[in-house]
C-alpha cells in the first residue's frame, strides 16, 4: 500500500503533462485516441511496470483487468452500446482518423503471410492458408489485424487489456461469419502465460495508432519473454516496432505527429523506441531467433505503404522459437 | 448467451439510430417483399456481377482462372436468354456487323484466362497492317506489326464470338457461378458496416457478412458482399448506387455493316472525312466491317437508302471522294525527314495503297449515336463499375471494349490480392486501388481519343497542314510510330510516361 503512493503520484503528474501535450486543435481525435490507447484505468498490454501510467511492481498481485464501468460483460447498457458503435465506426472507417493504419494493414499482412506460409509450409496461393493454426494477436487495434488473419483460416485469439477495445472488436467481428470465430480476451500476455496457453504464432504489432506495442511497454525484455513463452516450440513470433534512429524521429514523431497530424502529439517517446539490434538481442535472450526483417516505406504520392529493405523507421521482424527452451 | 443479448440490443439500437440507405429509384421498391411468387430463401453469394456481356463474363472467367479466387460464389444477373441456354455460333454464314477490334494486350488476357482457344475455333481475323489518312490528301501513315517486332497489330472478332467463347470458357470450369435470367430492380445496402439485417421483417434478410441485397425483376432476391456493375452504358447499377458521370454527346452517329470484297483484306483502313472517319476492318474470308461516323441526319439517310447507292457512297468515301489521294513518297523523298534514313521502320517504305473495292453489302445497316461518358468514381462501398458502365468512348481507335477488358483484368487481380491478405472484398479501400489504377489509364486514353476526334472535326487550312505534319511525323519518326503502336496495342499503359 505504501509503495503504491509514490507510483500513483507519479502517474498523476505524468497524466497531467500528457494532457498538456495533446493538441487542443483536435479534441475529439485525442479523446478517441486517449480512450482507446489508455482505456478507462490507463493500463496497457503488459502487467510489467509501464510509465507513465499506473505501474505495478511484478510482485504485487494484479487487479482484475476490467475497468470500473464494466464488472461483467452482460451489464452493458444502451448508452454504452451506442458509444461503442460510434467509436467502432471511427475505428473501422478506412477514410477516417485511422486512415494511415488501414493503409498500412495490407502491407503488414503481406509480410506475415509470406513469412508464416514459408514457416509452416503452407501454400501461399490458397485463400485459407492458415487453416488449423492457432494465432494470438497481442495488443491490436479493434481487430484490424485479427479479422484478416481469421479470414485466412487461422484460429485467432485477440488480446488487449482495455475492455472497451475488446467490446468494439467483438461487435465488429460478429458481423461476418468468417470472423465471428475470433476469441477476444481482455487480459495481458503475462496472464495468458500463467494460464499456460500456447499458440503456433504470436503476433504483436501495434496499438490503436500506426505504431507498435513494444515502445509503450515499460520492460520490453519481460514482454518479449512472455511472448516467447506463449509460442510453441518451433512456432513463430512476429513483432513490429519503430526504430530508434534520427530518421524515425523525423518521420514518426515530427512528421506523423506534428505535421501530418496522424497521431496526437506525445503518442511516442523517442527514447522508448528500440533499435533493430536491440530487438534482436532481446528476442535472442528470450530464445527467439530472428529470421527476417523488413521495413515499411510510405509513398506520399499514392498514399500507399510497401515493404522495403530500409528498417530505419518502421520495421517488422519474424523469428522462430528455438527448441532448446 | 450474453453475446446474443448484446447482438439483439445492437440490432435494435442500430435500427433506431442509423437510417437505412434505400437505393431504389422507383416506388415499386416494396414489390419484391409482397410478391407472392417467391417467399423462399435469399441466396447468398460473394460477388454479384450485374450484366453478363463481354466484360462481365470476362471478369467471371478471370476470377475462375485464379487460385485465390476460384472458390468465390458468383452470381451473374442478365436477362439475355443466350446465357442461360448456352450459345451456339454458326461458323459459316455472314459475319454479324457488331464486331470489336481486340488489341494484343486483350489477346494475352484472353489466353491467360483460357478463353482465346474458343475464339480461334470460330471466325476471327488477325491483321498486321494499318493505313490512316484523311481527305485533304496531304499525308498518310502506314503501320506494320513488324515495326514493333510483333506478328499482329490486333484481331477483329465478332462480339457474339467473344461472348460465346467466354461462356464456353467458364462452363468448362467448375467455378461456383449461378446465372439469374432476370433484371436488377433495386439495391439495398446497410448504410454502415455495423448494421445487421434489413428493415422489413416481411422479406427474408441477408445473412451476416453479405450486406448488399439485390432484388430482381422476377421477384427473387440475392445477397452479396460485392456488386459489380458490368451492365453497359445505361447502367442500372450506376444509377442505383448514385455514381455521377461527366460527358457529352458527340453530334455524330456511327453506321455499321458487313461488306464483301472480291479479294481478301488483311489491312485495317481508316480515312478521316470532314464529317467523321470511315473505317474498314477485315473480319475474315472476303468480308470486312465498316464503321462510318457521320452526322445524325446523314446517318439516318444512309441507313435507309438503297444498297447500290450506299455501296457507291462507301467506295467514294474510301477512294477519291472528298479529296485526292495522298502522294506516296519513297524513301528518297522523305523530305525533311530524309536525315532519319537509317532508322526508318519497315512501313515507312510502303507506299500509299487504295483500299479494296466493296462489291456487296452482306448485312443490315445499324446506326448508333456516339457519346463520351466517364463516371466520376468507379467504386464505392460494396459497389464497383467496370466496362461501358464506367466509361464510353468514340469508336475511332477501336479501344472501347479493350478498356473494359482491362478493367476486368485489373479488378480480378485486385480482388485476388485482397483475398491473399484476408481483406473483406467489399471494403472500399481495396476497390479504390482498382479505381486508382484504371482511372488514370482510362482517362488518358479518353483524352487522346477525344483530342483526335476534335482535331479532325474542323476543316481549317492551318489545322489541316498541322494534321498532315502529324501524319508525316507519325509515319517517318520511328520512335514515335513505335510508341503509337505499342500504346494502341495496350502494351504501353500511358501515352507518355511509360
Amino acid at each position: 500500500m505504501a509503495s503504491k503512493l509514490p507510483n500513483q503520484l507519479r502517474a498523476l503528474y505524468a497524466s497531467t503533462t500528457r494532457h498538456r501535450l495533446l493538441s487542443p486543435r483536435f479534441p475529439n481525435l485525442n479523446e478517441v485516441f486517449r480512450d482507446l490507447l489508455l482505456g478507462s484505468n490507463g493500463r496497457l498490454f503488459s502487467d510489467a511496470p509501464s510509465p507513465p501510467q499506473v505501474s505495478f511492481s511484478p510482485s504485487t498481485p494484479v487487479p482484475p483487468p476490467s475497468g470500473p464501468n464494466t464488472s461483467a460483460p452482460s451489464s452493458l447498457n444502451q448508452k454504452e452500446l451506442v458509444e461503442f458503435f460510434a467509436s467502432a465506426e471511427t475505428w473501422w472507417d478506412s477514410e477516417g482518423p485511422f486512415r494511415p493504419l488501414h493503409a498500412m494493414n495490407p502491407t503488414r499482412l503481406a509480410f506475415i503471410r509470406s513469412t508464416l506460409c514459408r514457416h509452416f509450409g503452407r501454400d501461399p496461393c490458397s485463400p485459407r492458408a492458415f487453416e488449423g493454426l492457432k494465432f494470438v494477436d497481442v495488443g491490436w487495434c479493434g481487430g484490424i489485424l485479427s479479422e484478416p488473419l481469421a479470414r485466412m483460416g487461422a484460429t485467432v485469439t485477440g488480446v488487449d487489456a482495455v475492455e472497451k477495445n475488446i467490446k468494439i472488436a467483438r461487435l465488429h467481428a460478429d458481423l461476418d461469419p468468417l470472423t465471428s470465430t475470433i476469441e477476444y480476451c481482455c487480459t495481458t500476455a503475462e496472464k495468458l502465460v500463467e494460464e499456460q496457453r500456447n499458440f503456433d504464432a504470436v503476433i504483436s504489432l501495434e496499438v490503436c495508432s500506426p505504431s507498435q506495442v513494444i515502445e509503450h511497454v515499460a520492460d520490453p525484455a519481460e514482454f518479449c519473454k512472455s511472448l516467447a513463452a506463449l509460442t510453441v516450440a518451433n512456432g513463430a513470433t512476429v513483432i513490429s516496432t519503430i526504430n530508434r534512429s534520427m530518421r524515425a524521429y523525423a518521420t514518426a514523431i515530427v512528421a506523423a505527429e506534428y505535421i501530418l497530424h496522424w497521431l496526437p502529439k506525445g503518442t511516442h517517446q523517442w527514447s522508448s523506441f528500440l533499435t533493430s539490434d536491440e530487438l534482436v538481442l532481446i528476442l535472442q535472450r528470450a530464445s527467439i531467433s530472428v529470421k527476417e526483417m523488413a521495413g515499411f516505406a510510405y509513398n506520399p504520392l499514392t498514399g500507399r505503404w510497401s515493404l522495403s529493405d530500409d528498417i530505419s523507421v518502421n520495421f517488422i521482424a519474424y523469428g522462430t522459437k528455438t527448441t532448446s527452451e | 448467451m450474453n453475446r446474443l443479448i448484446e447482438r439483439k440490443i445492437a440490432e435494435n439500437v442500430y435500427r433506431l439510430k442509423a437510417p437505412k440507405k434505400n437505393l431504389c429509384t422507383d416506388t415499386t421498391a416494396k414489390v419484391p417483399s409482397s410478391n407472392p411468387g417467391q417467399p423462399g430463401q435469399v441466396h447468398q453469394h460473394d460477388i454479384a456481377i450485374v450484366g453478363g456481356g463481354m466484360v462481365g463474363m470476362a471478369l467471371a472467367c478471370s476470377l475462375a482462372s485464379m487460385l485465390l479466387t476460384k472458390h468465390l460464389s458468383v452470381a451473374i444477373i442478365d436477362s439475355n436468354p443466350a446465357l442461360f441456354n448456352g450459345v451456339g455460333v454458326k461458323k459459316e454464314g455472314t459475319p454479324d456487323p457488331r464486331v470489336s477490334t481486340v488489341t494484343p494486350a486483350t489477346i494475352s488476357f484472353f489466353k491467360d484466362i483460357g478463353a482465346w482457344k474458343y475464339v480461334e475455333d470460330n471466325r476471327h481475323a488477325y491483321f498486321d497492317k494499318m493505313q490512316v489518312w484523311d481527305y485533304t490528301g496531304l499525308g498518310y501513315t502506314r503501320y506494320n506489326a513488324r515495326d514493333v517486332n510483333k506478328d499482329v497489330l490486333g484481331c477483329v472478332v465478332e462480339n457474339r464470338v467473344l461472348h460465346s467463347s467466354l461462356l464456353s470458357c467458364i462452363q468448362s470450369t467448375d467455378f461456383p457461378k449461378t446465372i439469374y435470367p432476370s433484371k436488377l430492380m433495386t439495391l439495398h445496402q446497410n448504410s454502415s458496416s455495423m448494421g445487421v439485417g434489413s428493415t422489413s421483417s416481411a422479406s427474408p434478410s441477408c445473412e451476416r457478412g453479405h450486406p448488399v441485397k439485390l432484388d430482381l425483376s422476377d421477384g427473387s432476391s440475392l445477397c452479396a458482399k460485392l456488386v459489380v456493375g458490368a451492365d453497359g452504358s445505361k447502367s442500372r447499377v450506376r444509377e442505383l448506387a448514385g455514381f455521377k458521370t461527366t460527358g457529352w454527346n458527340y453530334s455524330q452517329s456511327a453506321i455499321i455493316c458487313t461488306v464483301e470484297h472480291s479479294v481478301e483484306n488483311h489491312c485495317a483502313w481508316q480515312r478521316f472525312l470532314p464529317a467523321g472517319p470511315i473505317a474498314l476492318l477485315p473480319v475474315g474470308d472476303n468480308f470486312s466491317n465498316i464503321v462510318w461516323t457521320m452526322n445524325p441526319k446523314e446517318a439516318a439517310d444512309r441507313k435507309v437508302m438503297n444498297e447500290g447507292d450506299f455501296l457507291k457512297d462507301v467506295n467514294y468515301a474510301l477512294d477519291y471522294g472528298y479529296g485526292p489521294h495522298p502522294r506516296s513518297s519513297t524513301l528518297g523523298n522523305g523530305g525533311i525527314f530524309s536525315w532519319l534514313k537509317p532508322d526508318v521502320t519497315l512501313s515507312a517504305n510502303e507506299s500509299f495503297e487504295v483500299p479494296p473495292k466493296v462489291v456487296k453489302l452482306a448485312s443490315e445497316r445499324m446506326a448508333f449515336p456516339l457519346s463520351l461518358m466517364h463516371a466520376n468514381n468507379y467504386a464505392s462501398k460494396h459497389v464497383v463499375l467496370i466496362g461501358d458502365a464506367a466509361h464510353t468512348v468514340h469508336p475511332l481507335a477501336g479501344q472501347g471494349v479493350n478498356l473494359g477488358f482491362g478493367d476486368a483484368s485489373s479488378l480480378s487481380r485486385v480482388i485476388a490480392e485482397g483475398i491473399a491478405v484476408g481483406t473483406d472484398i467489399g471494403e472500399v479501400s481495396l476497390l479504390k486501388k482498382y479505381e486508382a489504377e484504371r482511372k488514370l489509364e482510362n482517362i488518358a486514353m479518353m483524352a487522346v481519343l477525344d483530342g483526335i476526334q476534335k482535331a479532325y472535326s474542323v476543316d481549317f487550312g492551318p489545322l489541316n497542314i498541322l494534321r498532315a505534319a502529324a501524319f508525316h511525323g507519325a509515319n517517318y519518326i520511328s520512335p514515335l510510330k513505335r510508341s503509337i503502336i505499342s500504346y494502341a496495342s495496350g502494351e504501353q499503359r500511358l501515352p507518355i510516361f511509360s
